[in-house]
C-alpha cells in the first residue's frame, strides 16, 4: 500500500480503514452521509479527525492523473477541490489467494479530496427549491469558471453541473471544479479544442437540467436547452471581453484605462497589454493578456489579510471604499487606502460581526454574514428612506433574520 | 460511412514533433486500434481526427475530403469517452434521446432513432426503466446508445474502458467490438493496453515516440513483428529478446548461454549480418522443459529460476541465463513446475524465432 499525502494537515492514513478493499466492499458504517451529486465512479465520504473527505475509486493511472492535475490547478489558484491524497498498490500486502478473491481491486487507486464545507452539488441546490435568478447565477458561475480554466490553459473535457460544486458568494454563486479526470493542462487551449469543450458543456448542462426537469424540480417555464444556451452566450461574452483586441485612434489612450477597468470589474487582472501601431501609424491596436484572476480577492487580501471569495471581496471592497469616502469627508483630508482599510476593519467589519451571537451564525462564513448584514441595511434604509447605519442594521438582522431563520 | 487517411502528417508543439510524418489508411467500416505506451502520440492522433488538434504539416482525409481546417462539429465524428454518468431521473429512452432533443429534432424522428439504437444494443425492453434498475453492463450500453443514436460517419474511442473494473472491462470489450461489426461504422480506438488492442481491432497500429512502428492484423503483429519494439510490446508475457552473434559463415547464432543453428527460413536475412550482432526473439510459449512433438528444430538453454507466477492452468517461470541481467520467461505446464532457485535446462522451438537487425532493430 502506498499513500501519497499532499499536506501534513490532512493526515488521513487511518490504518483501521480497509484500504485494501474496493470501496464497494467497505462496511457501510465507515462512511458518512453528506450532500452529494451523481458520479460516474464510486464515490464515498469518510470522516477522519474532524474532517470529511471524499474517496473516489478509479483505475490507478487515472487517479494519478487527476491527483496531479488537481494539485497543479490548485497551485494556479484556480477554484478546484483540494486533492489531499492518493492511495495506490492497495493489494501489495495481500496473499495470492486474497488477490484472486479481490479481482475488483486489480489496478485500482483511490483519490482523496477534501470535502468543501458550504459547497453543494447543483441537484441538491435545485431540489431544495431555487429561483430563476439563482439558476442563472449558477450558469453564470459555471461559465466564468470555464473561462478562467481556459485562460489558464486547462481543457476540462467534461464541464457540467455534475462535475462542479457551488458555493454562496455575496448573493451570487461561485463554481468549483471537482472532477478533472478528463482534463489536460496545456500551455494554451487551442480555439478548436476550447470550442469543443464549450459544446460538451452545453450538451452536459442540457442533460443535467433535463434530469431536473424529469424530477419536476426545475423552476416553471424554463427550458433546459435555453438555459444551456445561456451558458454558452455568457461564456462567449466574457471570453470576448477578456481577450478581444481593440483598434483606436492614438489620442484615445483613455480607452486602455477603460478597458482595464471593465476587465477588473469582471474580477480579472491584466498582466500586460500588447500595444502595436497599425494602419500606417494612424491607429493603435491593443490586446490584453488576462492571466491573473480574482482581482478583488487579491486586493482585499493585500489590504486586510482576509481571504474570501471573489464576489464577497468585491462587496467588502465596496463597503471599505464607501467608508473611506465618509472618513475623508468627516476628517476633511484624504485618507490613504491602507489606513481606511485598517479603520474599516476595526470600526465597521469586526463590530458588525461581533453583534451576531455565535450560536446563530450556523455555517455562514464571516464575509457572507457581513454581506447579508449589508443587504439587510439596504432594505431597512430603503423602507425608512434614510441610511440606518451598520450598528442598527446588525441588530435588526440578528432579531429579524437570523433568529427567524433558526426557528 | 467513411475512410480515414493520414498523408505524411506531422504534429509539432514548438520545436518538438509529437507525430513524425504519419502515413496511415483506415478503411471504411474498419475497426482500427491505435496502441502504444504513454506519450507515443496515439491520443494526439485521435484528437487530430476529431479536429481538436491542429495539423502542423501533411493532410488528413475523412472520405475524399481534406479536413485539416474543418471544424470538429462539421466532421461528422462522434467521440466516445470514458464511462458516462447516466441521469437518474430520466428513463433509458430519455438518457439516449437527450442529445437529439438538444438538436431540436422532431419527436417522431427521435422515436425512430432511439428505437433503432435500443434494438441494436439489446435495450428495447428496458426503455422505460431508470438507470438504478440496470446492471453495470446495461448502463454502459445506454452510454454507448447516446453516441450511436447520432449516426456519425466515424466513431472515435478514447480509452473508454480504462476506468472500468476488470470484469466489466472484459465484457465491454466484446460488446463494443460486436456493436462496431453490426453498425459497420469506421471506428478508431485508442488504448495503451495491448490485450485490449489484440482482442478488439480488425487491425492495430502500433505507435512509439511519434512514429508508426507497424500496422496489421492482431495475428500479423504477433507472428511477424516488424521490429524489436513491436515484438516486445505485443504479447503477454513479453517476447524474450537476446543479442546474439552471427557466425562468420552465417550458419550459427551464438550467445554465452545458447547456440542456435540459423533456421532455414532466416538464412537469407542473416547472410547480410555475418559476423555481426542481431537480436533474436522467442515467445515464452516456445520455451519448454520438454520439446513438443511438432518442434522439429530446437536449442537448449540453461538458467536459474528466479520467479514463478501461477496462473492456474499454466505457470510463468522467470529464469536468469549466463550473460544476461534480465530474466527470460517461459510458460510451462502447471504439473511440471520447478522451484525458485532450481537450475533448469529448457528447450527453445527455433522454428518460431524472430530475428532483427542488431543496429536498426528491424526484422530481417
Amino acid at each position: 500500500m502506498k499513500f501519497k499525502i499532499a499536506t501534513p494537515s490532512h493526515y488521513f492514513t487511518d490504518l483501521h480503514l480497509p484500504w485494501d478493499r474496493h470501496l464497494n466492499e467497505w462496511p457501510e458504517e465507515k462512511f458518512v452521509e453528506v450532500a452529494r451529486g451523481i458520479h460516474r465512479n464510486v464515490v464515498k465520504f469518510i470522516s477522519n479527525q474532524g474532517k470529511v473527505y471524499a474517496l473516489k475509486e478509479l483505475s490507478t493511472p487515472i487517479a494519478e492523473k487527476e491527483y496531479g492535475l488537481l494539485r497543479e490547478l490548485q497551485e494556479l489558484e484556480l477554484p478546484v477541490v483540494e486533492a489531499v491524497g492518493l492511495v495506490t498498490h492497495r493489494d501489495a500486502n495481500l496473499t495470492d489467494e486474497e488477490k484472486a478473491a479481490r479481482k475488483s481491486l486489480d489496478g485500482r487507486g483511490l483519490l482523496i479530496t477534501n470535502y468543501m464545507v458550504g459547497a453543494l452539488p447543483y441537484r441538491v441546490i435545485i431540489e431544495n427549491g431555487i429561483s430563476k435568478e439563482q439558476l442563472f447565477q449558477m450558469l453564470d458561475a459555471l461559465a466564468e469558471l470555464l473561462v478562467r480554466l481556459h485562460l489558464s490553459g486547462f481543457y476540462w473535457g467534461d464541464c457540467s453541473f455534475s462535475n462542479a460544486l457551488f458555493r454562496r458568494d455575496a448573493g451570487l454563486m461561485a463554481a468549483y471544479l471537482v472532477d478533472a479526470e478528463t482534463g489536460d493542462l496545456l500551455d494554451e487551449v487551442p480555439d478548436m479544442r476550447r470550442e469543443f469543450d464549450l459544446d460538451l458543456a452545453r450538451t452536459n448542462i442540457a442533460g443535467d437540467l433535463m434530469d431536473m426537469e424529469a424530477a419536476a424540480c426545475l423552476p416553471g417555464g424554463l427550458d433546459p436547452i435555453d438555459l444551456a444556451d445561456s451558458l454558452v452566450d455568457q461564456y462567449n461574452r466574457l471570453w470576448s471581453e477578456l481577450t478581444h483586441f481593440e483598434v483606436f485612434d492614438p489620442e484615445d489612450q483613455f480607452l486602455i484605462e477603460k478597458r482595464i477597468s471593465r476587465i477588473n470589474d469582471l474580477g480579472f487582472d491584466v498582466e500586460e497589454m500588447e500595444i502595436s501601431i497599425v494602419d500606417g501609424g494612424k491607429k493603435v491596436r491593443m490586446v490584453p493578456r488576462v492571466v491573473e484572476h480574482w482581482h478583488h480577492k487579491r486586493k482585499l487580501a493585500s489590504l486586510t489579510g482576509m481571504h474570501v471569495q471573489e464576489n464577497q471581496a468585491r462587496r467588502l471592497l465596496n463597503s471599505l471604499n464607501r467608508y473611506r469616502v465618509i472618513l475623508s469627508e468627516r476628517e476633511a483630508k484624504e485618507i490613504p487606502l491602507p489606513v481606511a482599510a485598517y479603520r474599516w476593519m476595526s470600526e465597521i467589519f469586526n463590530p458588525s460581526l461581533q453583534a451576531v451571537p455565535a450560536e446563530l451564525k450556523g455555517d455562514l462564513e464571516d464575509a457572507e454574514l457581513f454581506h447579508e448584514i449589508l443587504e439587510h441595511r439596504w432594505y431597512l434604509s430603503e423602507s425608512s428612506h434614510a441610511d440606518v447605519g451598520m450598528p442598527a442594521a446588525a441588530v435588526s438582522y440578528v432579531e429579524n433574520v437570523l433568529k427567524k431563520r433558526k426557528s | 460511412m467513411a475512410s480515414i487517411k493520414f498523408e505524411n502528417v506531422i504534429k509539432s508543439y514548438g520545436d518538438v514533433n509529437i507525430i513524425k510524418g504519419l502515413d496511415l489508411d483506415i478503411q471504411d467500416q474498419e475497426f482500427m486500434v491505435l496502441v502504444g505506451p504513454s506519450g507515443c502520440g496515439k491520443s494526439t492522433t485521435l484528437r487530430m481526427i476529431a479536429g481538436l488538434e491542429d495539423i502542423t504539416e501533411g493532410n488528413l482525409y475523412i472520405g475524399d475530403r481534406v479536413v485539416n481546417n474543418v471544424h470538429p462539429k462539421d466532421r461528422d465524428v462522434a467521440m466516445v469517452f470514458q464511462s458516462y454518468a447516466l441521469y437518474p431521473h430520466m428513463t433509458v429512452y430519455e438518457n439516449i434521446a437527450f442529445g437529439l432533443r438538444l438538436r431540436k429534432m422532431a419527436k417522431e424522428e427521435i422515436d425512430q432513432l432511439v428505437t433503432e439504437a435500443a434494438e441494436t444494443l439489446g435495450l428495447a425492453h428496458l426503455l422505460e426503466r431508470k438507470p438504478k434498475a440496470l446492471s453495470g453492463g446495461q448502463r454502459q450500453r445506454v452510454a454507448l446508445g447516446r453516441a450511436i443514436v447520432r449516426k456519425p460517419s466515424v466513431f472515435l474511442f478514447d480509452e473508454p474502458l480504462s476506468n472500468l473494473d476488470a470484469e466489466l472491462r472484459v465484457q465491454m470489450r466484446a460488446e463494443i467490438a460486436n456493436l462496431q461489426k453490426r453498425l459497420g461504422i469506421t471506428s478508431v480506438y485508442v488504448t495503451h493496453d495491448q490485450t485490449e488492442a489484440m482482442t478488439m481491432g480488425d487491425r492495430i497500429a502500433v505507435l512509439h515516440d511519434g512514429n508508426l512502428r507497424q500496422v496489421g492484423s492482431p495475428l500479423d503483429l504477433y507472428d511477424t513483428p516488424a521490429n524489436v519494439f513491436v515484438a516486445q510490446f505485443i504479447g503477454t508475457p513479453n517476447m524474450n529478446i537476446v543479442k546474439m552473434k552471427v557466425s562468420e559463415d552465417g550458419g550459427k547464432l551464438t550467445h554465452a548461454a545458447v547456440e542456435i543453428d540459423t533456421p532455414a527460413g532466416w538464412k537469407d536475412g542473416v547472410a547480410a549480418c555475418k559476423g555481426k550482432d542481431v537480436y533474436v526473439g522467442f515467445r515464452p510459449e516456445h520455451v519448454r522443459e520438454e520439446t513438443e512433438s511438432e518442434w522439429t528444430h530446437t536449442a537448449t538453454i540453461n538458467g536459474k529460476v528466479t520467479i514463478i507466477e501461477t496462473l492456474g492452468h499454466e505457470v510463468v517461470v522467470h529464469f536468469l541465463v549466463e550473460g544476461e541481467t534480465k530474466p527470460m520467461i517461459a510458460k510451462m505446464d502447471v504439473h511440471r513446475t520447478p522451484r525458485v532457485g532450481d537450475t533448469v535446462t529448457l528447450h527453445i522451438n527455433t522454428n518460431k524465432l524472430h530475428i532483427f537487425n542488431g543496429e536498426t532493430q528491424e526484422r530481417l
